[in-house]
């Protein structure tokens, strides 16, 4: 079995700042780190490969230093890495990554094997999006399961996988036809701790690393920036309140007064407290 | 997966920001959006969205139209019924027994047809699991442009969508246009917009389509459905009061005095994102960008400094109450009420005098 497993290297996001002045992000000393949700998506490859046996190979797409992540996958026992580099690729929105994905992952199936299952995290941190998993599945016609809880059962004969998949009102038990895009949902399972092999390997390991003509690309005008139907046309800090908080000074009875305060610029709320309260 | 929203400097580099709209595109016209429902029910997300939706069908002067998809039956025509009530000109709808249950591949296909058919300007669904799901598939398969989580929608001078959405974690906000492609697209989360007034109205117009599937088409089987238990479900986003806790509670420990607050207030409870990273409280309870997007009519914030990514999620609230050692705290630029104390200790007092206040027994003391 041969599972691609798709993941991001992104700023640290709780670590970022902004220029008090010029309102502009300041990145530089800001940490990267494997997109967290993309972490249960390996971890759920990894346990997979170790029931089904096979390969796991995981993609990336990024700048040249994008390479630190993929090492980092192999840590974890990945078996091969992928990096897609190139100029063409930068500014990209969802719909032009998932292009640029979709055709690595072909070329990947046709290098390596055929992909059975792609994985990736139910959305990064920095984008927010979770667009692009369900966008490489319609660009490679492969059935999608989105929220995955857990895979229950997986038949490679009848080439069928079962998954628990978080909707609004409960859990759905899906089950989908092989081969698949499945997007993983955060604290199902935590991503293990490396073998020593695994690491003496990642440190040494050739990483695959392609250009958007090595990655198979036809038409460079779907990618990056140029591909992009979405346009960001302004950034701007939101707005400060021209109100100011009403401070609550007191020394004593500080828990009394701040209720006062409470009912006094509310004064609704003292009987919808009271009628939500004796509901309890 | 997904690509952060481009910076400023692409942007300016990018020169093709000016409308050159494809001839085949002209025919694009009026608002969606798209009605969720989920066994039976439709999700309040989609009437937040009809609210919004009416602005700007009235900003283009053009028709507002809700696209209800489901099973043939009483709870799909019901769906249709409502979205007049909340302000639809027509509905399109697309109902057969295989869309009893969300599947994508069915669902994908029922909107990208009728939107090929009726050819939507904007069209906007709510970015729940389903709404998610659903909108990169459909955006995918039209190769249009889809913004997600938006946090304001508008109408530009020369009739384009201005979906503004937060960026980098939440720490600026940018403002996203789909120039050159139809529809423009674009999912809001539950609670970011408020609720419209729901007026009775006589059903209208309804235009049918056929989903032209037949079950065998439908390559993903739906096993079994487990519901949540309601006891077990958070109900943030529709709380009236919520009382949240943040890093400056200090311990997992001292989370249980938010809880107890919550409890005599009747309040649901939730916190900031450091705490569900740390794991101290699970994801379902996050308020933020990342969360849940909350608009109570009280929200208390205890030891949450305020990062950006939280005021998001809390900018609906009535009346926000922050309560934090740090005066220079980022929460007291968006509170309106402060006090600048340890929560650690004001917390227990608090639930002692809410609950002296709200029950009934002190009621009739002093009424007595």
């Amino acid at each position: 079995m041969h599972i691609v497993v798709c993941i991001k290297q992104v700023p640290d996001s709780a670590q970022i700042r902004v220029h008090p002045v010029t309102n502009t992000i300041m990145r530089q000393g800001v940490p990267t780190i494997i997109n967290p949700y993309d972490l249960f998506a390996l971890e759920a490859a990894l346990e997979l490969r170790d029931q089904f046996g096979g390969e796991v190979t995981v993609l990336t797409m990024g700048p040249p230093s994008a390479e630190d992540s993929l090492r980092k996958a192999l840590t974890f026992g990945a078996d091969r890495a992928v990096l897609l580099t190139d100029r063409f690729f930068a500014g990209a929105d969802t719909l032009a990554t998932t292009y640029a994905l979709a055709t690595a992952i072909c070329k990947i199936s046709t290098e390596f094997g055929a992909a059975d299952v792609v994985f990736t995290g139910k959305q990064t941190i920095d984008g927010d999006t979770a667009q692009v998993g369900p966008g490489i599945a319609k660009r490679l016609g492969l059935s999608q399961l989105t929220y995955v809880a857990k895979i229950s059962a997986l038949d490679l004969t009848a080439r069928t996988i079962d998954a628990e998949r978080r909707s609004e009102g409960g859990v759905q038990i899906l089950r989908t036809r092989l081969p698949c895009l499945v997007t993983m949902l955060e604290a199902t399972n935590q991503i293990r701790r490396g073998a020593m092999a695994d690491a003496l390997r990642a440190a040494r390991a050739p990483i695959v690393k392609w250009s958007a003509q090595e990655a198979g690309v036809e038409d460079i005008s779907k990618c990056g920036l140029r591909g992009s139907p979405t346009i960001v046309k302004r950034v701007f800090a939101p707005a400060a309140r021209s109100e100011k908080a009403v401070m609550i000074e007191a020394a004593e009875q500080p828990a009394e007064a701040l209720i006062d305060a409470i009912f006094k610029r509310q004064p609704t709320l003292e009987t919808e407290l009271a009628t939500l309260a004796r509901g309890y | 997966m997904s690509t952060a929203p481009k910076t400023a400097t692409s942007a300016s580099g990018r020169a093709a920001t000016k409308k050159e709209l494809p001839e085949h595109f002209k025919a694009y016209r009026h608002v969606w959006v798209f009605i969720e429902q989920e066994r039976g029910q439709v999700h309040p997300v989609s009437w937040e969205l009809m609210g919004a939706g009416r602005k700007l069908a009235d900003k283009l002067k053009v028709d507002l139209a809700a696209v209800v998809i489901g099973p043939e039956g009483e709870a799909t025509q019901n769906a249709a019924a409502e979205s007049f009530c909340y302000g639809a000109d027509l509905v399109y709808m697309v109902a057969d027994r295989l869309l009893a249950d969300y599947r994508n591949e069915s669902y994908t296909k029922a909107l990208t047809d009728v939107v090929n058919a009726y050819k939507p300007e904007i069209l906007l669904l709510g970015a729940t699991t389903l709404g998610r799901d659903l909108a990169g598939s459909v955006a995918t398969t039209l190769l249009t442009g889809l913004t997600a989580d938006c946090t304001e929608l508008d109408v530009d001078v020369d009739g384009s969508l201005a979906a503004t959405r937060p960026t980098f974690g939440g720490s600026l906000l940018c403002t996203i246009y789909t120039l050159n492609y139809r529809p423009q697209m674009a999912t809001v989360r539950p609670r970011v917009m408020p609720m419209p007034e729901r007026t009775v109205r006589p059903v209208g117009r309804i235009v049918s389509h056929p989903l032209g599937l037949v079950e065998d088409d439908i390559v993903t089987k739906v096993l079994s459905f487990m519901p949540d238990r309601e006891s077990a479900k958070s109900n943030l986003a529709y709380a009236d009061v919520v009382v949240a806790g943040g890093l400056g509670l200090g311990s997992p420990e001292n989370f249980q005095l938010v809880r107890q607050l919550a409890t005599v207030l009747g309040a649901e409870y939730g916190c900031s994102r450091p705490l569900v990273q740390k794991g101290w409280v699970t994801s379902d309870r996050q308020i933020g960008q990342t969360g849940k997007t909350i608009r109570p009519k009280l929200y208390i914030a205890a030891g949450i400094s305020g990062a950006i990514q939280h005021r998001v999620g809390v900018e609906g609230a009535d009346l926000i109450v922050a309560i934090n050692t740090d005066r220079n705290a980022p929460i007291f630029e968006f509170a309106h009420m402060g006090i600048i104390t340890d929560a650690i200790r004001l917390l227990p007092a608090l639930t002692a005098a809410f609950r002296a206040r709200l029950s009934p027994h002190s009621r009739d003391r002093i009424a007595s």
